[in-house]
């Protein structure tokens, strides 16, 4: 996953140390602020009511003496809860700054921690000065506001293919190795509290189904928690997906075993029929969820289509839909989790194929706004609520829990892994199985299904919520800490930073069709058949339905491709044009080299080139260069309504219309040139024009340096082309006419099939471009090189 | 009867030997090898161009050619054939067996020079050991051709950028004449080392070493 901090080298913001040191006192200055307002603010509101009655009384009494006229007055109360809201979050945004800006703690540190400590330091501070800790992290909020951003987030940005490679293991993962935590700990933890018929004390009125409760409770991997961590330890693509995959998948398990056992601690009493229903419950829940969020996701797709004239609400769709999924799922108490992941992930290919450019970069960046934000409050929120209590401290269950955690997660995972291994091909490692197991942290959700819990129905639930705490603290702390020192020391693979290029991408199009071949020559219905007939549904059925326009029908080889001319082009005009564009390898590389040459012919003729008029050159090299720098120039005017208009897109569509006039210009010379060619060129030479390389836009963009059109000097310039005089559209190669013609001009004919295309590039190319650019966005994140269907 | 059961499994032992692949795997194989052949003790073309399944594939002909292909049994001959034997159709099987656990690195190595080269094989269709741009545009056609006429007229420009993309990598500095011959093999494994062959190019059907895990669906 991209981290989501987006931290750049602050060094060139806060140099000394006087200067850091202003900047931690400004933010010690405003948490003591906020901290006091909260504090005064959090005052239960019986005193606001009192002087509402006393102000009423009062004004009964007084009305008829006239006061005068208040110039100004303070009225809190009016603005109370947005504002301690926006404080909130202004508290943690600030953080998340104060930390990037002190480089090696947030190195050694991971940021969970360093959050979950200021909000103890919140806590703390609010206690000290006496007033009642807000209950920031009450249920409802957590479940409806905090969590749904960073849910969405994940299943947005889900890299599909890894996920669905994997998909058995995740799962097993999730629901198998729940259920064993949860059983594992559960009655573990009972028979533990029962063992001591000498000395009686409070464990002993825990029954068996409570104990279930809570090891169901504790025994789910927490995604954010997983997030915050893994994200900074850039972790490889295999293990992350395992990880991350499961603590998404494990929340159906944990609905179902929370709502079975708080159903029946009751009772006190579970049938074989109860768990049955149980297992039915299971099905349901899960893929009821996946099934709410597919339709959101469809209809997404579905309403996305009609926004070309609208782009500016577009966002919002992909929000406002994801939500009431999520919101629908919790409706009939289905997975809320699996719902977002399922639209989010369903709805993605067909979105992104829909929206303009920008569109897609405010989705990119409200959503990793959002997440972050609810991520840094989360971790705040969790360590104001600690010191809050209320806390029941028991040694024995405490410690027993923890200890229990760690044991069943390791057997778990090991044992599973044992099982999994028969059936992978890319069998996990001792390694693999050691970070899977070790990054298995709990989080805010356990805390947050705890606090559910009725206090009649369970007399101990400080006692859970106190283990609960501990268990979170330990994993996020000390697992936390260390897991990116442990990630060092074993040597564990880490993520490949490589972009992905046109040649993988076509070779792994290639393998895929390879391998369902070989399937279907051994006969075997394997994943890549089935893989095979649900991409060939989709592109015939749903991509028509759910895509606008032309796009429908561009296979994905060609998406690729277009995605990497545009951002190429981007690049260019960012560039303005005049310098040469780093690419990864620094290369002396284009086109030419790689054209065939062609043998010189034996009795080749010495012939005057066909020079192009210098006048012409010239002019052609002025328009170029005018239309880079208009595009630099060009006032950036903003306008809500009509973003399509914008005249800094306007000056790119100039730009290739221009190109596009150049090169239909040097199709004209070139058939030209033809008739000025020796007979004796054998018909079957392929030889390409260089100058029909202009169309070839990565040509284009690999030289801008020489300010000038490289394909034309080069052509012109170099002596030792010969078969420049020997140009041989391969356009004609069909019509054997212009051979032995000797010395002829004919006026052009047959341009219509070059010219043709070439027009319905160009205005493909402008609509293209019509959609994108002005802000471009990190240019190295990986999700931009996702295909938009694996 | 006891005789040629015998003799045959002798022979499947030599062809154990030679493939790698288990008994039970060479079993499934040879049963699916008579259906597609009818019984005969050879294939043509024409057996394999009538599986319906293939028909949606866009490289179906490369994929059969390949089966004919004399580069691919490992004798260092070159050309192609009319007809294969069962043998020859196990050792085009064999280069899409995975790594197991025992893989050491050199064998894994080796797996992924060996699936590098099927793949070199299937684009070099003149056998000159290099990868021409017409050959790789004759590729990257291939892949678009059930895509119309958009793919015909994108498919030059992915090809050449494509080119392009090997030549900068494996050769960063030409001179403006110098000429970029073809996709060598020692570049092609360079610009895919990337993919990691040797755990993406195998069929899991052949994954099947343990004798429970009977695949019913081989017959089919």
């Amino acid at each position: 996953m991209p981290s989501r901090t987006g931290s750049r080298s602050p060094a060139g913001l806060v140099k000394s140390l006087p200067e850091r040191g202003l900047l931690l006192l400004m933010v010690l200055v405003l948490l003591e602020g906020t901290v006091l307002t909260l504090g005064a603010a959090s005052s239960p509101d019986i005193n606001h009511q009192e002087n509402l009655g006393n102000d009423q009384e009062a004004n009964k009494v007084t009305n008829h003496t006239k006061k005068a006229f208040p110039v100004l007055s303070l009225d809190y109360h009016h603005i109370q809860t947005p504002f301690e809201i926006s404080l909130w979050v202004l508290l943690a945004s600030l953080m998340k700054l104060g930390f990037h800006l002190i480089p090696r703690l947030s190195g050694i540190v991971p940021e969970s921690c360093l959050l979950i400590v200021v909000g103890l330091l919140v806590g703390g501070l609010i206690k000290l000065a006496g007033e009642n800790v807000p209950p920031v992290l009450d249920s409802r909020l957590f479940f409806l506001c905090l969590l749904p951003p960073i849910i969405l987030d994940a299943g947005y940005f889900l890299p599909i293919r890894p996920f669905m490679e994997n998909l058995g293991t995740i799962l097993m993962f999730a629901v198998v190795g729940t259920l064993w935590n949860a059983f594992f700990i559960g009655g573990l933890l009972y028979a533990v509290c029962q063992i001591q018929p000498a000395n009686p004390s409070d464990l002993h009125t825990l029954e068996l189904l409570p104990c279930l409760l809570f090891g169901s409770i504790i025994s789910a991997v927490d995604p954010v928690a997983v997030l915050a961590v893994f994200e900074e330890i850039h972790i490889n693509e295999l293990l992350h997906i395992l990880v991350f995959g499961e603590s998404l998948l494990n929340d159906a398990v944990t609905v179902v075993l929370y709502h079975l056992f708080e159903e029946y601690a009751g009772v006190g009493t579970v049938t074989v029929m109860d768990g049955f229903l149980g297992v039915i419950s299971f099905l349901v829940v899960a893929l009821g969820g996946v099934l709410v969020g597919a339709i959101y996701g469809i209809l997404a797709a579905f309403t996305s289509r009609f926004t070309s004239h609208t782009r500016v609400i577009e966002p919002l769709f992909v929000f406002v839909y994801s939500y009431m999924a999520y919101l629908s799922a919790e409706m009939f108490h289905l997975s809320g989790i699996m719902a977002l992941i399922a639209c989010g992930a369903v709805m993605r290919p067909y979105v992104e194929a829909n929206i303009s450019h920008k569109s897609h970069t405010t989705i990119k960046y409200f959503l990793k706004m959002w997440s972050s934000v609810s991520e840094t409050l989360i971790f705040i929120f969790l360590g104001v609520a600690t010191v809050d209590g209320p806390h029941s401290w028991n040694w024995t269950f405490v410690t027993v829990t923890v200890i229990l955690c760690l044991v069943a997660r390791v057997i778990g995972v090991v044992g599973l892994t044992y099982i999994i291994n028969k059936f992978r091909i890319v069998k996990l490692t001792t390694k693999d199985q050691f970070i899977v197991a070790y990054g298995g942290l709990r989080g805010a959700i356990a805390f947050s299904l705890g606090f559910l819990l009725d206090k009649d129905q369970f007399p101990m639930r400080k006692m859970f919520l106190t283990a609960i705490i501990t268990v979170i603290f330990f994993t996020v702390f000390v697992q936390g800490m260390t897991i990116k020192p442990l990630v060092e020391l074993l040597a564990v693979k880490k993520k490949q930073e490589a972009k992905r290029s046109i040649n993988e991408e076509i070779h792994t199009q290639f393998l895929d069709h390879l391998l369902t071949g070989i399937e279907d020559i051994c006969g075997h219905y394997g994943h890549h058949h089935w893989k095979d007939k649900l991409n060939r549904f989709n592109k015939k059925y749903v991509k028509k339905c759910l895509i606008a326009g032309e796009r429908s029908k561009e296979p994905q080889l060609i998406a690729f491709y277009h995605k990497m001319e545009m951002k190429q082009a981007i690049e260019l005009v960012e560039s303005g044009g005049g310098v040469k564009l780093p690419s990864a390898v620094p290369s002396t590389v284009s086109m030419q080299n790689i054209q065939p040459k062609k043998i010189p012919p034996a009795k080749s003729v010495e012939r005057a080139l066909p020079q192009l008029p210098k006048g012409r050159e010239e002019e052609i090299r002025k328009i170029l260069r005018s239309n880079l720098q208009k595009t630099r120039q060009r006032l950036r005017s903003y306008n809500r309504h009509t973003l399509v208009v914008d005249p800094y897109e306007d000056g790119l569509g100039d730009l290739l219309l221009k190109k596009q006039k150049m090169i239909e210009l040097e199709k004209k010379i070139k058939e030209m040139s033809n008739y000025l060619t020796v007979p004796a060129a054998p018909p079957d030479s392929p030889t390409m024009c260089r100058a029909r390389l202009a169309s070839d836009p990565q040509a284009y963009s690999v030289k801008p340096a020489n300010d000038s059109v490289p394909t034309i000097q080069v052509d012109l310039a170099s002596p030792q082309s010969p078969d420049s005089v020997n140009v041989m559209d391969e356009f004609r190669r069909a019509n054997q006419e212009e051979e032995d013609q000797g010395l002829m001009m004919r006026p052009p004919h047959g341009q219509s099939g070059p010219n043709k295309s070439g027009e319905a590039d160009g205005t493909r190319d402008q609509q293209k471009l019509m959609r994108c650019l002005s802000d471009p966005g990190p240019s190295a994140d990986e999700e931009e090189d996702e295909p938009f269907l694996p | 009867m006891g005789a040629s059961q015998t003799r045959s499994e002798n022979q499947y032992q030599d062809l154990m030997d030679k493939t790698g692949f288990s008994l039970e795997q060479i079993k499934n194989l040879h049963k699916r090898f008579q259906q597609l052949s009818g019984n005969e003790d050879t294939i043509s073309r024409e057996n394999l161009e009538t599986i319906p399944a293939l028909a949606n594939n866009p490289i179906r002909k490369q994929i059969i050619e390949a089966f004919f292909d004399k580069r691919n049994q490992h004798q260092n001959e070159v050309g192609s054939l009319e007809e294969i034997g069962f043998e020859q159709f196990l050792m085009v099987m064999s280069h899409f067996r995975p790594p197991t656990l025992k893989t050491t690195e050199e064998e894994r190595e080796a797996m992924r020079k060996e699936k590098l080269r099927f793949l070199f094989n299937m684009h070099d269709t003149d056998n000159d050991g290099t990868i021409t741009l017409v050959e790789y545009r004759k590729v990257v056609e291939e892949l678009l051709s059930k895509s119309g006429a958009i793919g015909q007229e994108a498919a030059k420009a992915i090809a050449d950028a494509a080119m392009l993309e090997v030549a900068s990598t494996n050769v960063p500095h030409m001179e403006p004449d110098d000429f970029y011959e073809g996709i060598t093999f020692e570049h092609f494994e360079q610009i895919l080392k990337g993919l990691e062959m040797e755990t993406r190019m195998h069929i899991r059907f052949l994954d099947v070493d343990t004798t429970t895990m009977r695949c019913g669906k081989s017959t089919s």
